[in-house]
């Protein structure tokens, strides 16, 4: 299984996401944003967490019109798959790939600490590994994942099972950290392969770091593959 | 040359927790007749033409583009 990973200027969990996939047997490649072509073999396109482009404007904004973003929406129009990790995360619903926006938290501070999140839609390749209702503790790390979007936006996403996790308490209890619509962590499109959140995975590989629920999300890309 | 000065805030259903927190901060210094406080940001362009409907055209599209997310903002341009 081939993972290309995107660094723009100000990713900064590149290396973290390229150990994670490597330690479950994947091959990586890390893809500068200048790129115009991604990989031919990419089996999963990552858009890794940072703060592309200092966050300017607004998280995201800038790096939706980097070069490699024409070939990303290329790549996930015709099936590829894709997933955002935080600021990725906040690229792909800057670039439409996926719905939605990312707000600054409803308490304006930065949250830095592990979360619980419950599954909330297993039917994708995503989450396919783990059960809806399961809780998992995973970090989060971001200023601006307040996920908001309208109410017809959000009975879309209800309809068809596109949100793929909330925030809760150990108990999976909603228990919202920073104000999302719904508690909402993170989502997919109506095609089921883009995937999105702001938790972060990568950073919950090993039990020495507190957390190795993160092996069983991103196992389900490697099954799938 | 024509400046263009964009204004972009949160539309109306949309919370402004910065605004709200201003509004707190305006409470407890005692300023009471506050009845809403929204934080925004304003983008000034200087452009290279005098045609005021090509200019207003323009700033638009880059508006829709990136200057604002139109799911979360709204925008005002003026020109001057």
């Amino acid at each position: 299984m081939k993972v290309a990973i995107l660094q723009f200027p100000g990713t900064n969990c590149e290396y973290d996401t390229q150990h994670a996939f490597e330690s479950l047997g994947a091959t990586t490649e890390i893809i500068w944003h200048k790129s115009e072509t991604i990989p031919a073999d990419t089996d999963l396109l990552v858009v890794a967490g940072g703060f592309s482009y200092g966050d300017y404007l607004r998280s995201g904004a800038i790096a939706k019109f980097s070069p490699v973003m024409k070939a990303v929406k290329t790549y996930a129009s015709t099936g590829g798959k894709v997933l955002g990790i935080c600021n990725g995360f906040q690229v792909l619903t800057e670039s439409g790939l996926l719905p939605g926006a990312l707000k600054r938290n409803e308490g304006l501070h930065f949250i830095s600490k592990h979360h619980h999140l419950k599954v909330e839609n297993n039917d994708n390749i995503f989450l396919e590994e783990l059960n809806n209702g399961d809780v998992v503790n995973i970090p989060i790390a971001h200023h601006d994942g307040n996920y908001f979007i309208d109410n017809a936006g959000l009975k879309e996403l209800q309809n068809n099972g596109q949100i793929l996790l909330s925030y809760t308490d150990a108990e999976g209890n909603i228990q919202n950290p920073n104000g999302s619509v719904e508690s909402i962590a993170g989502v997919c499109n109506k095609e089921k392969n883009v995937f999105g959140l702001m938790p972060h995975p990568e950073r919950a590989m090993e039990m020495i770091l507190g957390s190795d629920d993160g092996k069983a999300m991103l196992q389900g890309f490697m099954k799938s593959c | 040359m024509i400046t263009a000065i964009v204004n972009v805030s949160l539309k109306a259903g949309v919370l402004d927790s910065q605004g709200k927190a201003v509004h707190h901060a305006l409470d407890s210094l005692h300023f009471n007749g506050v009845e809403d406080v929204r934080v925004g940001k304003q983008i000034v362009l200087k452009l290279n033409t005098d045609d005021k409907t090509q200019a207003m055209q323009d700033v638009e599209k880059m508006c829709e583009e990136i200057l604002a997310n139109t799911v979360i903002e709204d925008y005002s341009i003026e020109l001057v």
